[in-house]
């Protein structure tokens, strides 16, 4: 267990030395906040119209759930770059040699570099929510939904994470790990499309894609189906990039 | 006294070939074990075997009683492994990479300066601790390298050619702490220079296309070259059969008629007789020269005794 933490801890740090993490974090944050602010602007302008009629969307739903799609998007393309380097990097600058013959399993190293890498990720997640909690200063808010938001983009990001991760355990090159993950994510994200035309509905396709448990759980309702579906896809990946690390061993 | 490795029936094959073939030696604490072969002889495939980062296809690696594979973690936890290029993290300065590197052998936290600091002086690193990795010359990060195969103080240390790219100074450096490292751990060393087998090991091991030719102590391994050479230039034709007569040569090759190379047992030296019956059969001695034997002889002639 404390193996786990020391390599997240690494993991975490080493980001920060690097000015990778800062640039990421500037610039996912202003881009945010110029949609957090667009949709501050939209909901002023609609909001004498909404006042009218019963049962309209509040602030919750204007502001916060596009946001939080938003930002769900944006880190679609910006997880395979911070995960790209996990194993993949060690493994070119053979400082992974310094892991495997260390008195730690596989386990402890992916688990400790998924944590390392996913605590950036949870930092984003909350400095995105510090934007709709400002709003508290002149509003109200749906608690209950802004937590069922930042709920769902979590587990979208954790699920983002271990996809990364396994794909940085795969591949040869950090570029190759990038665009093997983007594919990858993106593919279920958009698998839910044809959805949409009805002569071709699948459901095992609608089970599949991210998007649709994504939307669900935004929507205010957190079902075990949606949670256990992030839950599975962090594991499965996980599993796959400990497995592929044990098989490094085996065969080169 | 139980031994730090036992290695047995070592096979490990990439595809089809056979990288390691039935390698088997055992290391004693205090043994300084000197791995030689040319360059793709199966080395630094036993070392990454030995230190557990890559799997063998058979065999069996028993590392202070722990089997290797049975229970990696316990194994591991007494062996100090550098590899032939070593692993740094090259954007951390020497004194976060060993304090990280001490926490990776979960060495105990009250214990982990004291470690430290000692390694760093072991290994002549103070004056750069805290620079870092990546602006040090080669010659201190391979001293980075060995001082995290050292921190943890394990009874094994596997070095996989830890000498290369050094100037002569730092190579003498090395050579001196690899020695006072072996009074009391058992320490695997890799090369493919000779010389420095003889000055820094106790113990030598030729492997070659994957197989252990030999496995000896120096001082054995200093007595079975006893077969020493002398160069002899004479001004007239030498008759061969009549220097073969004298007890100890045990064979003689004709460079030119009036040059030879006499080889001859170093238990009972011949020279006195050959200079006497030079003289006495007039033939005029011109010259008379040791030839010395090094290990690299012993070497090639092995290697070359197992290609045919």
């Amino acid at each position: 267990m404390s193996m786990i933490l020391t390599i997240a801890t690494r993991e975490f740090k080493s980001l920060f030395i690097s000015p990778l993490a800062w640039t990421v974090l500037a610039i996912l944050q202003c881009l945010l906040a110029y949609l957090f602010l667009t949709q501050v602007e939209t909901f002023t302008l609609i909001q004498p119209k909404l006042a009218g009629i019963d049962g309209a969307p509040g602030l919750t739903d204007i502001i916060v759930t596009p946001l939080y799609g938003n930002a769900g998007i944006i880190l679609l393309l910006v997880t395979p770059l911070l995960t790209m380097r996990l194993i993949c990097e060690e493994r070119r600058n053979k400082t992974l040699t310094l892991l495997l013959s260390a008195p730690i399993s596989t386990v402890d190293i992916i688990i400790g570099k998924y944590l390392g890498s996913l605590g950036l990720l949870l930092l984003l997640v909350c400095l995105i929510t510090l934007m709709p909690l400002s709003l508290l200063i002149g509003g109200e808010l749906d608690m209950g939904k802004l937590f069922a938001n930042f709920l769902a983009l979590l587990l979208l990001v954790s699920a983002f994470t271990a996809t990364g991760l396994f794909m940085s355990t795969v591949a040869g090159h950090p570029t190759i790990a990038a665009m093997g993950t983007f594919g990858i994510l993106l593919l279920l994200w958009i698998l839910d499309w044809s959805a949409g035309m009805k002569e071709q509905r699948s459901e095992l396709f609608e089970y599949l894609s991210i998007l649709r448990h994504f939307q669900n759980l935004q929507s205010g309702l957190i079902s075990s189906v949606d949670i256990s579906y992030f839950l599975l896809f962090t594991a499965t990946f996980i599993l796959l990039s400990i497995r592929s690390l044990d098989n490094d061993r085996l065969q080169k | 006294m139980a031994n730090l490795i036992t290695v047995d029936h070592l096979y490990r094959y990439y595809g089809k070939v056979c990288a390691v073939n039935d390698v088997g030696f055992t290391l004693e604490k205090g043994e300084v074990l000197g791995f030689l072969g040319p360059n793709g002889a199966g080395k630094t495939t036993t070392m990454q075997m030995l230190s557990g980062n890559l799997a063998p296809s058979s065999g069996q690696i028993i590392i202070n009683g722990f089997d290797l594979l049975d229970q990696p973690n316990k194994a591991k936890r007494s062996l100090g492994y550098l590899p032939d290029t070593p692993p740094l993290y090259k954007e951390l300065s020497v004194q976060e990479f060993l304090h990280y590197c001490a926490a990776l052998q979960s060495i105990p936290k009250n214990a982990i300066t004291h470690a430290i600091n000692k390694t760093k002086e072991r290994c002549g690193l103070m004056a750069v601790s805290h620079r870092l990795i990546a602006n040090l010359s080669k010659g201190f990060q391979q001293r980075v390298g060995i001082a995290q195969a050292i921190l943890h103080n394990p009874d094994v240390i596997i070095l996989d050619e830890p000498t290369v790219g050094l100037d002569p100074i730092q190579i003498k450096e090395i050579r001196t702490l690899i020695r006072e490292l072996g009074q009391d751990h058992g320490i695997i060393l890799s090369t493919h220079i000779l010389n420095e087998v003889q000055e820094s090991c106790t113990h030598v091991q030729i492997i070659h296309q994957g197989r252990l030719i030999l496995k000896e102590s120096i001082a054995g391994l200093n007595e079975a070259m006893n077969t020493d050479s002398l160069h002899v230039t004479t001004r007239l034709a030498a008759d061969k059969s009549l220097l073969l007569a004298i007890s100890g040569i045990n064979a003689i090759e004709n460079i030119t008629d009036h040059q030879l190379n006499i080889h001859y047992n170093t238990v009972n030296d011949p020279t006195r007789q050959i200079i006497e019956t030079i003289i006495a059969n007039g033939w005029e001695l011109q010259e008379l020269t040791p030839i010395k034997k090094s290990m690299e002889d012993v070497f090639i002639a092995l290697t070359k005794d197992s290609q045919s």
